[in-house]
């Protein structure tokens, strides 16, 4: 481990603290899935389509059509990715890379194949996150810090999922 | 204000994502495959401390809980197909705009993807609204209010589950 990290322990302590205060301050839980439905519905408003006609993004009052944009959780994912930028410039991390080393080291550094399993793999994560209600912010922190049964029982299944798939991308 | 309120709590939670290597896909996959416990660690140790701030705060009636309604069917159907791209991207929806900010150019492609899947899902959600959300409804329910239990036993219980895998993970050095 390199000796500036943060020690896992107590930077999940201050995630931990920081969701506290956000409920405090902002009544806000942490989540971050539906961004993605929200910007696909606001493309789609913006190429033309009639996102009313799509039942999705009218439900709920248009929680998830194009007109929640902007909104709380949109900056917090885009503030997730300033964040990342501005820790790893300023430690000295930051590193362009096209492929993770693990994936390199078992399927080469070809950027192609990475690139649409990234791809396909973002897809399918949204669509099981839409269809689970959230993601590992929205269900795992959030859900599990207040102890919701929906959590529990999302979180598990995320990491059954990711499991079997991880085992037989890295099969022995 | 909401809006600065959400780009300031992003920052400093990507600060801290960043910081303990949390983004990296590396460290994602490698939890899926039980050789890497740092996402485990930092979850855990999170749920915890927040579990205990907002029941405090919520006995002191200062917050209200929000929580996701419970659908065995979703959550079980939904959460196993996200645990399926996730083992495929290797970063999440919190985390891949955080792994594109410390350089990782895959991730821009998982985020691109996450677009097209919600466009995706919202085709597809008629569907699942009649068949695998209508499977077992609970509702809005916590797990002191589903067992009769008080929530500081379930947090003690939690907190002494999570504390004997810290231990397991230390010892193994994973």
């Amino acid at each position: 481990m390199q000796s500036n990290t943060w020690n896992p322990y107590i930077a999940g302590a201050l995630t931990g603290v920081l969701l506290t205060l956000s409920v405090l301050v902002a009544g806000k839980y942490f989540g971050a899935s539906t961004t993605f439905a929200r910007t696909a519905a606001k493309i789609e408003a913006v190429a033309g389509i009639d996102t009313g006609r799509i039942e999705y993004f009218t439900t709920k009052g248009g929680k998830f059509g194009p007109d929640s944009i902007p909104n709380w959780q949109v900056l917090f994912v885009v503030g997730i990715a300033l964040g990342g930028l501005g820790a790893s410039l300023a430690s000295g991390t930051f590193k362009l890379q096209p492929v993770p080393t693990m994936w390199a080291e078992r399927f080469g550094e070809r950027p192609l194949w990475r690139n649409l399993t990234a791809f396909v793999g973002g897809a399918i994560l949204i669509f099981g996150a839409r269809l689970a209600g959230g993601c590992p912010s929205g269900h795992g922190l959030s859900g599990l810090a207040q102890l919701a049964v929906s959590g529990f029982v999302a979180l598990t299944f995320f990491f059954v999922g990711g499991w079997i798939t991880a085992k037989l991308l890295y099969r022995d | 204000m909401s809006l600065l309120y959400g780009l300031l709590t992003g920052i400093l939670f990507g600060i801290l994502l960043q910081r303990a290597e949390v983004l990296r896909y590396d460290r994602q996959v490698g939890a899926l495959r039980l050789k890497d416990m740092t996402i485990f660690k930092f979850m855990l140790s999170a749920i915890l401390v927040a579990a205990v701030g907002i029941y405090v705060l919520k006995d002191l009636g200062m917050v209200a809980l929000s929580l996701k309604s419970t659908s065995i069917g979703a959550q079980v159907v939904g959460g196993t197909v996200f645990g399926i791209g996730w083992g495929l991207l290797g970063y999440c929806p919190g985390t891949a705009g955080g792994a594109l900010g410390e350089g990782r150019l895959d991730a821009a492609w998982g985020l691109v993807g996450m677009v097209a899947g919600g466009a995706l899902y919202a085709l597809f959600y008629p569907v699942a609204k009649a068949t695998v959300i209508s499977w077992g409804q609970w509702g809005k329910i916590t797990l002191p209010q589903a067992t009769g239990l008080s929530p500081w036993i379930v947090i003690v219980v939690l907190a002494s589950l999570c504390l004997a895998m810290f231990r397991l993970f230390e010892k193994k050095g994973v």
